[in-house]
């Protein structure tokens, strides 16, 4: 169990689902708390290890099918997700971390695969390979700007009554229906894939304010903000 | 070298003039466009053109074109070799070598890892050097696990003599459905995409370069050549130590050379032999190369992918030389540049750090959270114009690489 004044964060499966520069969103989340004064702890949990529940901050990444496939059966087994959830802690999940999360998603040869089902989604698989930039209007509610990123998938995701569409996407397909990546509770889906949060600090500072409570000190954003206008100002039409 | 039937030699022949004249009007060095036309010409100008040659084949994630020169450098002892030496390694690019040199008895190409399949299957490649597998480019290659799936479906059943790299649990996956197999260890430094067994999923047990699947039975196969990196020297099958003194840098090129050794043998070259040849090889393809402007003393690395980023942080010169990272995102770099997290910059903290190239700013804020202080230059011309007069490193990937190069006038 973390120090009281410890931001616990726990990196899922980084030797299974880590394969797009996942640990991007470890580092830029561990470097904003920082920032701001507050001490934090890493937990990468292998997937021979059991995930520990009193995590605050849980990420998971994006990877290939089969590891994909692995990744469900070991976190299907492991119950510490789950009550981490229920007490209270945040979640990113992303791309094949994402589809994960549902109740089915799309194997190697586009069989269904059974999820964790901690989202209300269901994913398969999609006729091409969605690869690009991929920019997205943020539900107005989550108060986060628009989401810039890169996307490489074949998913296709149906989102049930029980979540709602994170954004809506202007570039880039996303979900496959204009909507893009998911929320319910302290749950973040995307198919925003690799480091999503370098590019969307203020998704970051969603998770940590989900924690640490609404008042987050301002912080240097130069380098985020001038990739962000650089890379929305290349691919918006 | 027997006669290449009419229409093969007419497209080996106007695949050189396009060649020729790519050369001439500065669009390339030619060692694409001239084997395209002659594939149009006569699809079946591969197969035909390694017919009745000794040919190796050269495929991996990193190393490849290094690996590629130390080998040919080894069996130059032995007569004409034709080569890729410009790292075109696709179809096109081995049509055009080999017609290049067309009565050359040995043959040794740098095969791309998709197209390795496709290139055993048509040449019928007697060896095939297999040194390492890990992430690359992920927008637009296959996924790694997949492709080890095809190396082991090409070399079932073949009677191709393999030497491969026992220490990285994909390559041994992808080699080990092959008849002869010479097992190498020649280390693995990146190892974040080798945690779980490619045969089963399970756990992969590690202590040093050794490995075994906790879950099932497959682990490492017993090495015959052995790569001792901390006194840089390579261990025969017969226990000889050989120390290495290469010109080339760094413990990848070491590694490279352990693999080009194993090769040289299959061919009776004695390690004492091949030696000689590999230490005279001091750079590759503009890499390593070191070039002088302005009294700066400049030498470039080539990396594209995590595990090459690793490999040319071994190679810098110690602190407070400067270095300069370039970054493109252009096709051939994959469009992506989510690679750059999977880097470990903190090496670079206390040495002046130069960042340029298209996608300087992913690589400012990578920088940036990973707390290395740095300086942005928009153009890699203001960079060298920044530091200070003696050594400075410059790492780029591909495209910016070839931009560099272009900057000096492809001298190097």
């Amino acid at each position: 169990m973390p120090s009281d004044n410890a931001l616990s964060i726990v990196w899922i499966y980084p030797d299974l689902l880590s394969t797009y520069g996942d640990q991007g969103n470890v580092l830029v989340l561990e470097e904003r708390a920082r920032r701001r004064g507050i001490p934090v702890q890493t937990v990468h949990v292998r997937s021979s290890d059991p995930v520990p529940e009193y995590g605050h901050i849980y990420l998971i990444g994006g990877g290939e099918d089969r590891p994909q496939i692995l990744g469900a059966q070991r976190l299907k087994r492991d119950p510490g997700l789950r009550r981490a959830l229920d007490r209270g802690a945040a979640m990113l999940a992303v791309c094949a971390g994402y589809q994960i999360m549902g109740s089915v998603f799309g194997g190697e040869e586009g069989q269904p695969v059974e999820g964790v089902g901690i989202l209300d989604i269901s994913s398969g698989r999609g006729q091409g390979r969605a690869v690009g930039e991929l920019v997205a209007e943020t539900a107005p509610e989550l108060g986060v700007p628009t989401l810039t990123g890169f996307e490489n998938h074949m998913g296709v995701t149906h989102l049930g009554p029980g979540v709602r569409p994170l954004s809506r996407t202007v570039v880039g397909t996303g979900n496959g229906d204009g909507t893009e990546g998911c929320y319910a509770g302290k749950v973040i889906g995307t198919y925003l894939h690799g480091p999503a949060l370098a590019r969307n600090p203020g998704l970051a500072d969603l998770l940590l304010r989900w924690i640490v409570g609404p008042e987050l000190p301002p912080i240097d954003d130069t380098w985020h903000e001038r990739l962000r206008a650089e890379r929305l100002a290349a691919v918006r039409p | 070298m027997t006669q290449l039937p009419l229409r093969a030699q007419l497209a080996a022949t106007l695949g050189r003039t396009a060649a020729t004249l790519s050369r001439m009007t500065g669009r390339g060095d030619g060692s694409v466009i001239g084997g395209r036309v002659g594939l149009v010409l006569e699809p079946d100008l591969l197969r035909k053109l390694a017919k009745d040659r000794k040919l190796v084949l050269v495929s991996a994630t990193n190393g490849k074109t290094t690996t590629t020169r130390l080998i040919v450098s080894a069996l130059q002892e032995l007569g004409d070799v034709a080569s890729n030496a410009f790292g075109a390694n696709m179809p096109a690019g081995h049509v055009s070598a080999l017609a290049q040199d067309k009565h050359a008895p040995y043959a040794v190409l740098e095969v791309d890892e998709k197209y390795l399949p496709e290139v055993i299957d048509t040449t019928g490649a007697g060896v095939v050097v297999l040194m390492n597998l890990s992430r690359d480019q992920m927008d637009r290659a296959a996924e790694i696990w997949l492709l080890a799936q095809k190396w082991r479906r090409a070399l079932a059943g073949k009677n191709t003599h393999v030497i491969a790299n026992a220490d990285d649990p994909l390559v041994a996956w992808g080699a080990s459905t092959a008849q002869h197999v010479t097992w190498v260890s020649g280390g693995q430094r990146w190892r974040e995409d080798s945690w779980c067994c490619p045969e089963c999923g399970g756990p992969l047990d590690r202590k040093d370069n050794d490995w075994a699947c906790r879950e099932c039975a497959f682990r490492r196969p017993q090495p015959t050549w052995w790569l001792d990196e901390q006194n840089d020297l390579v261990i025969d099958p017969y226990g000889q130590r050989w120390p290495l003194h290469l010109q080339l840098p760094g413990r990848a090129n070491a590694s490279n050379a352990a693999m080009a050794l194993a090769t040289a043998a299959l061919f009776g070259l004695a390690p004492s032999t091949a030696l000689d040849r590999l230490r005279q090889v001091k750079s590759v393809a503009g890499r390593y190369t070191t070039v002088e402007r302005d009294g700066r003393v400049i030498r470039l690395l080539l990396a594209k992918n995590p595990a090459g980023w690793l490999e040319a942080f071994d190679v810098l010169d110690p602190p407070p030389v400067p270095v300069i990272l370039s970054v493109n995102a252009q096709g051939p770099d994959g469009r992506d540049t989510s690679w750059l997290w999977d880097v470990d910059y903190r090496v670079l903290r206390g040495r002046p750090v130069y960042v340029t190239g298209e996608r300087r700013l992913d690589l400012a804020l990578r920088l940036d959270v990973a707390q290395v202080p740095f300086q942005l230059a928009e153009h890699i011309g203001d960079a060298f114009a920044a530091v200070p007069p003696g050594k400075v490193d410059v790492i780029a990937n591909y495209t910016a690489f070839q931009q560099i190069r272009a900057e000096f006038g492809r001298a190097v």
